[in-house]
C-alpha cells in the first residue's frame, strides 16, 4: 500500500496508517506530511470543547451525521486522556458515535493525549492536515473535556464551539477564565433539562462583559440526544465562517496555524534532541552536580543546549 | 515518541454481557495500550470498519451468546476484504474447546476462555503484535 | 441481648482472649488474624460475641417469621410448610425441543417453569431479522409469534404451572402472547400464575438487553402494573433483579443497594402514574444472586428483606403487610463457574444454593456444571436439580426457620450490609433516584470498579479460585456439550414466512395501528398488544411500532 497516494485518494486504511505514523513520531509520517501538505488548506476545521458530561461526543456525531447527509466528507478526531501512569488509554468517545461511524463519508479516529495537557494530542494538528489532504471538507476536533486548561483546540480550529450542559452553573463561573475567551459559539446541550435558560442567560451576561469586537458569539440551546437544534449549530458555524472570510480574519488564522505547525515540529525535535542529551552517560556526572547542589539546572541546560545546537 | 499498541475490544452479536470486555479494556490500558471499545451489540461490518479507521494492531472479540462461529470468522473475512491482513484477531467468551480449531482455521489467532489470567492475554498481545511500525 | 453486667464481663474476657490471640503466630491460609474482609469490603473479625450485636433489638430488628420486618423470613412456617419452588431456567433452540425439556423437568419433580428466550427474542427482533443470524436458539428458545408459544406450551396446563419468563424490554408482548394463548384454551388471565422479569433498569446498568429509552420503558412497566392489578391478581409483574448486576461484578452490598434502589424507582414511577401503592406492591418480586461467600450471602438476603419492609412502610406508607414482604427468586452465581475442572462447579453450586435456602429464598435455580463451556446437557441439569432436592430433603436445614438467625456473626453481618446499603441508597437519592443515577452512569461505574477490583484480586492471588489460580490441573475436560443446530436461522426463516402467509394481513395492520395509537397517547398499551399478537402480529412487528414511537436507547460506556 502506498500510503501517500492512498491518503490523497481518500483511502481509509491509508489515512489511518498515516495518522499512526505521525502519532508515533515515525519518520515516514514526516515524509508523508511533506508530500501531502500542498493538498491541505481546503478543509474547514471546527473544534469542540467543554466540560465532561456535556455531551460533546453525541453532538459531534449529530453534526457529522447532518453534514454527511448534505454530501460533505467529515473527519472526526476525538481525543481522550491517556493514563499518566501506564501511558495507556481507553478511548471511549466512539461508543457515542456509533450510529454515524459507518455512514459513508465519515471517518472517526480516537487519540489519546499521550502526555499532553491542553486537551489534545501533540500531533492532533498533523492528523488534521492528513484528513485535510485526504479531501475531508469538514474536520471536527473533540477535546478531552476536562476543564478550563483545554485551550489548545483554539490553535487548531477556525471555529471553536464550547459545549455545556445545564446544572453546571458553578462550572460556568469557573470557566470565565479560559474557555469563555476561546468560544466562537456556545452550545447549551441537553436543553430539555431544567436550568437551560438560566445557563444561557449566565453565559450571555458573561459574554457581554467581554471586549471582543466584530463577532458576538451566539448561545444556542440544543439537545443532541433528541437531535433538536443541531442544524442551528451548523448554521452558526457557517455564519462564523463567513465572518472570518469577510473580515479577513481567516487569512490571519491561516498564517498563525502555519506558524504553529512549524513550531510544533520544532518543539518535538528540540525535546527529542535534548532528552537524548540528558540521557547520555557523560551528562550523568553533570546531573549529579545539580543533585548535590554543586551546579544548578540553568547551567546544565545551557551547556546541553549549546552542545545540541552545535551538533545539528 | 514511542509506538503504542492499539487494541479494539469489540462485542459482536447480541449479548449484553460486557463484564469481561470491560475488565480486559482496563487491563490493556494499565498495560500501556490504547484501547477503543465498541460497546455492545455490534455487527461484524461495524467492527471491521472501526478496526480499519482506528488502525488498531489487535481486535479482541468477546461473545458469550454462542454465536462466535458465525460472527468471529466474518470479522476476519471483512478485515481481509479491506486489506487489513496484519491485524491480530483474538477471541474470548463462552467458547467450547471443540470450537477452537474451527476458529483458528478461520483466522482467529487465539481463543481465551473464562478464567484466563489477564497477564496471559496481555503477554500474548505483546509478543504477537509484529506489525511493521 | 444480655444484660449490662454480663456484657461488661464479656468485654473484659474478650480483651484477655484477644491479647492471647495476638501472640499466636500468623496462620498458613494467608489471611492475617486482624485483616480480613468480604467482597463488599466489610471487615470480618476472627470471632463474634454478643458484644457485636449489642445494639440490636430483637423485636425491632428481627421479629418473627411472617411478621414485620420479615428479617427471619416472609412466611411463618417457611420450608416446613412448603419447600421453595425448584425452578430451573431452561429453553434453547426450537419451541419443540424446549417443550420437551420442560416436560422432562416437570416429570423430574420440578415445580415451576422458567423460560429462557434467545437474544433476538429478548431484543424484540424476529428470528428472521438479519442481526439474528448466529443467535437464534442459542441462549434460549426463539419465539417470534403466538404460533411459537402455542407449540412451546403444548400439553402443559397453563392454569396449573407457574411460569417465569426472563423477558424485559419486550415483556409486555410476551405477557400478551401468554394471555392470548390461555384465552384460546379457555383459561382467563386471573387464573394464570407466574412472573415476567420486566426489570428494565438493570438492563441499562448491567445486562444490556434494552430497547427503548428509560422514560417510555418505565411507562410500559406502569401499564403492565396497572393492567395486572386489575386482570391478573396472581401474576408477579416484575422481578427486580440484582442477579445481573452481581454477575457484572458488583459486591453483595451493592447488589442489595442497587436492587432496592431500582425497586424504589419502580414504585415511585407507579405512584406518579396514579397507582395506589397497595394495589400493585404485593406483586413486586425480586431476584438475587447466590455467590461464593456463604455467610455474607445469607446475611445479604436477610438484610434485603428487612430493608424492603422498612422502605415500603416508612418511605411509601404501604398499609397492606403483603406490600412490605420481599419475596425473591435466587440463582446461583454463573460468574463463579469455571471452565477449568468443571465438576468442581457442582460443589460451588451446592454451597451457593445452601446460602439461598438459609437466606429464605422462595424459588431457586441451580446452575449446571458445564455452563462456563456451553449450554448445559440434560445430565448436568439433572445434577443441578438433584442438588436442590438433596438440600431440601436430606440436609435438615429446612426443618428450622432461619436457622442462622441469632448467630452473632450472621446478625452482625446482616446489620453491616444494611448500613452500607443505606449509604448507597442515600447517594442514589441525592442523584435523583435510580433512573437518573443510571443515566449519569453512576451505577455502571460502581459495578465496573468492583468488577475490576475482584479480577485484580484473582490476578494477584489474593483471592483463590480453586482450579483457576490455585490447584490447577491440565486435563482437558471431555464432555458432551449441547450444540445448537447451526441451520436454525434458515429454518426459522421458513417457518416465519409460512406463518405470515397464513395470517390475515388486514387484521394485523389494523391491530398494529392501534398499538401505535396507544403508544402515542396515554391509554394502557396492554389491550392493544394482546389484540395484535392474537391476530399473529409478530414480536418484531409490535416492537418496531414501539421503536418508531419511543426511539431507541443509546448508552455511554463506563470503565
Amino acid at each position: 500500500m502506498d500510503v501517500t497516494q492512498g491518503v490523497l485518494a481518500g483511502d481509509t486504511r491509508a489515512i489511518a496508517r498515516a495518522i499512526t505514523w505521525v502519532e508515533n513520531g515515525d519518520s515516514r509520517g514526516a515524509e508523508l506530511i511533506r508530500c501531502v501538505y500542498g493538498s491541505t488548506g481546503r478543509a474547514y476545521i471546527v473544534g469542540l470543547t467543554g466540560s465532561p458530561g456535556a455531551g460533546k461526543s453525541t453532538l459531534v456525531a449529530r453534526l457529522a451525521g447532518l453534514l454527511a447527509a448534505k454530501g460533505h466528507k467529515v473527519g472526526i478526531l476525538a481525543v481522550d486522556p491517556s493514563s499518566p501512569f501506564s501511558g495507556g488509554a481507553i478511548l471511549g468517545d466512539r461508543v457515542r458515535m456509533f450510529d454515524v461511524a459507518l455512514a459513508r463519508n465519515v471517518y472517526i479516529r480516537s487519540m489519546g493525549t499521550r502526555g499532553a495537557t491542553g486537551g489534545l494530542n501533540r500531533t492532533t494538528r498533523l492528523a488534521v492536515r492528513i484528513l485535510d489532504a485526504a479531501g475531508f471538507d469538514w474536520i471536527l476536533v473533540e477535546t478531552v473535556g476536562a476543564g478550563q486548561s483545554e485551550v489548545d483546540v483554539h490553535d487548531v480550529a477556525y471555529t471553536t464551539v464550547v459545549v455545556m450542559a445545564p446544572g453546571m452553573g458553578d462550572d460556568i463561573q469557573a470557566m470565565k477564565a479560559g474557555i469563555m475567551e476561546i468560544g466562537d459559539l456556545f452550545v447549551i446541550n441537553k436543553a430539555d433539562r431544567e436550568g437551560a435558560d438560566r445557563a444561557a442567560t449566565q453565559i450571555e451576561s458573561i459574554l457581554q462583559l467581554s471586549m471582543a469586537t466584530g463577532w458576538h458569539p451566539p448561545v444556542l440551546k440544543v439537545s443532541a440526544e433528541q437531535n433538536t437544534g443541531v442544524d442551528r449549530v451548523i448554521e452558526a458555524i457557517e455564519q462564523h465562517r463567513s465572518y472570518l472570510v469577510q473580515s479577513g480574519q481567516l487569512d490571519v488564522l491561516k498564517v498563525r496555524m502555519a506558524k504553529l505547525d512549524v513550531l510544533e515540529i520544532l518543539k518535538a525535535r528540540l525535546v527529542d534532541m535534548t532528552k537524548t542529551q540528558l540521557d547520555r552517560p557523560a551528562v550523568q556526572a553533570e546531573l549529579n552536580k545539580v543533585v548535590n547542589r554543586q551546579s544548578d539546572p540553568y547551567t546544565l541546560a545551557d551547556s546541553i543546549f549549546e552542545q545540541s545546537w552545535r551538533k545539528t | 515518541m514511542e509506538q503504542k499498541i492499539r487494541v479494539l475490544v469489540a462485542k459482536p452479536g447480541l449479548d449484553g454481557h460486557d463484564r469481561g470486555a470491560k475488565v480486559l479494556a482496563r487491563a490493556f490500558m494499565d498495560a500501556g495500550m490504547e484501547v477503543i471499545y465498541t460497546g455492545i451489540r455490534r455487527t461484524p461490518e461495524q467492527i471491521a470498519e472501526v478496526a480499519v479507521q482506528e488502525d488498531v494492531d489487535v481486535v479482541a472479540l468477546s461473545c458469550l451468546s454462542g454465536a462466535h462461529n458465525t460472527l468471529f470468522p466474518r470479522v476476519v473475512d471483512l478485515l481481509r476484504q479491506k486489506g487489513a491482513n496484519d491485524m491480530l484477531v483474538m477471541g474470548g467468551g463462552v467458547i467450547p474447546e471443540e470450537d477452537v480449531p474451527f476458529l483458528k482455521e478461520h483466522g482467529i489467532s487465539e481463543v481465551f476462555g473464562p478464567g484466563t489470567p489477564l497477564a496471559t492475554i496481555v503477554e500474548y498481545i505483546k509478543t504477537h503484535v509484529t506489525r511493521e511500525a | 441481648m444480655d444484660d449490662r453486667e454480663s456484657l461488661e464481663r464479656l468485654k473484659a474476657a474478650k480483651l484477655r482472649w484477644q491479647q492471647h490471640v495476638d501472640k499466636v503466630p500468623e496462620g498458613k491460609t494467608g489471611k492475617a488474624y486482624s485483616d480480613c474482609a468480604t467482597s463488599s469490603g466489610i471487615d470480618v473479625s476472627l470471632l463474634y460475641t454478643p458484644e457485636d450485636v449489642e445494639e440490636m433489638d430483637y423485636m425491632h430488628d428481627l421479629g418473627f417469621p411472617g411478621e414485620y420486618p420479615y428479617t427471619r423470613g416472609y412466611q411463618a412456617t417457611m420450608y416446613r410448610g412448603r419447600l421453595w419452588t425448584m425452578r430451573q431456567y431452561a429453553g434453547f433452540a426450537t419451541v419443540e425441543e424446549s417443550n420437551r425439556r420442560y416436560k422432562y423437568l416437570l416429570n423430574q419433580g420440578q415445580t415451576g417453569l422458567s423460560i429462557a428466550f434467545d437474544l433476538p427474542t429478548q431484543l424484540g427482533m424476529d428470528a428472521d431479522h438479519p442481526l439474528s443470524e448466529g443467535e437464534v436458539g442459542k441462549v434460549g428458545v426463539s419465539v417470534s409469534s403466538l404460533a411459537d408459544l402455542e407449540v412451546l406450551f403444548d400439553g402443559i396446563p397453563l392454569d396449573q404451572v407457574s411460569t417465569s419468563m426472563t423477558i424485559n424490554a419486550p415483556a409486555a408482548v410476551l405477557l400478551a402472547m401468554y394471555i392470548a394463548l390461555a384465552r384460546r384454551r379457555g383459561i382467563s388471565a386471573d387464573k394464570l400464575n407466574g412472573t415476567i422479569q420486566n426489570d428494565i433498569l438493570k438492563e441499562y446498568s448491567a445486562r444490556g438487553t434494552y430497547i427503548y429509552p428509560p422514560a417510555p420503558s418505565m411507562r410500559i412497566i406502569n401499564d403492565i402494573f396497572a393492567y395486572c392489578s386489575r386482570e391478573m391478581p396472581n401474576w408477579n409483574t416484575i422481578s427486580i433483579s440484582g442477579y445481573h448486576m452481581r454477575e457484572a461484578g458488583c459486591t453483595a452490598v451493592q447488589e442489595v443497594a442497587f436492587t432496592l434502589a431500582d425497586g424504589i424507582a419502580y414504585v415511585d414511577a407507579a405512584i406518579k402514574a396514579g397507582l395506589d401503592i397497595d394495589s400493585f406492591a404485593s406483586r413486586l418480586s425480586f431476584f438475587f444472586n447466590a455467590h461464593n461467600n456463604l455467610l455474607e450471602e445469607v446475611a445479604k438476603f436477610r438484610a434485603a428483606r428487612r430493608m424492603w419492609a422498612r422502605i415500603m412502610k416508612d418511605r411509601f406508607h404501604a398499609q397492606n403487610p403483603k406490600s412490605m414482604m420481599l419475596r425473591f427468586h435466587t440463582q446461583t452465581a454463573g460468574c463463579t463457574l469455571t471452565s477449568q475442572q468443571p465438576d468442581n462447579n457442582v460443589v460451588r453450586v451446592t454451597l451457593q444454593a445452601l446460602a439461598a435456602v438459609l437466606g429464605g429464598t422462595q424459588s431457586l435455580h441451580t446452575n449446571s456444571r458445564d455452563e462456563a463451556l456451553s449450554l448445559p446437557t440434560e445430565d448436568s441439569v439433572r445434577i443441578a436439580l438433584r442438588t436442590q432436592q438433596i438440600i431440601g430433603y436430606e440436609s435438615g436445614v429446612t426443618d428450622t426457620v432461619d436457622p442462622l438467625g441469632g448467630s452473632y456473626f450472621v446478625e452482625s453481618m446482616t446489620n453491616r450490609i444494611e448500613e452500607e446499603a443505606w449509604k448507597y441508597i442515600a447517594r442514589i437519592d441525592d442523584l435523583g433516584g435510580a433512573v437518573k443515577a443510571i443515566e449519569r452512569g453512576f451505577i455502571q461505574q460502581e459495578i465496573q470498579n468492583s468488577s475490576y477490583q475482584y479480577q485484580m484480586e484473582i490476578e494477584s492471588g489474593k483471592k483463590v479460585i480453586v482450579g483457576v489460580n490455585k490447584f490447577q490441573a491440565h486435563d482437558k475436560p471431555a464432555m458432551n456439550l449441547t450444540r445448537i443446530d447451526p441451520t436454525l436461522y434458515e429454518k426459522r426463516h421458513e417457518e416465519l414466512a409460512a406463518m405470515k402467509a397464513r395470517r390475515d394481513m388486514a387484521k394485523v395492520e389494523a391491530a398494529l395501528a392501534r398499538v401505535r395509537a396507544a403508544a402515542g397517547g396515554d391509554e394502557n398499551l396492554m389491550p392493544a398488544i394482546i389484540e395484535a399478537v392474537d391476530v399473529y402480529a409478530t414480536l418484531g412487528e409490535v416492537c418496531d411500532v414501539l421503536r418508531s414511537v419511543f426511539g431507541e436507547y443509546r448508552p455511554d460506556a463506563s470503565f
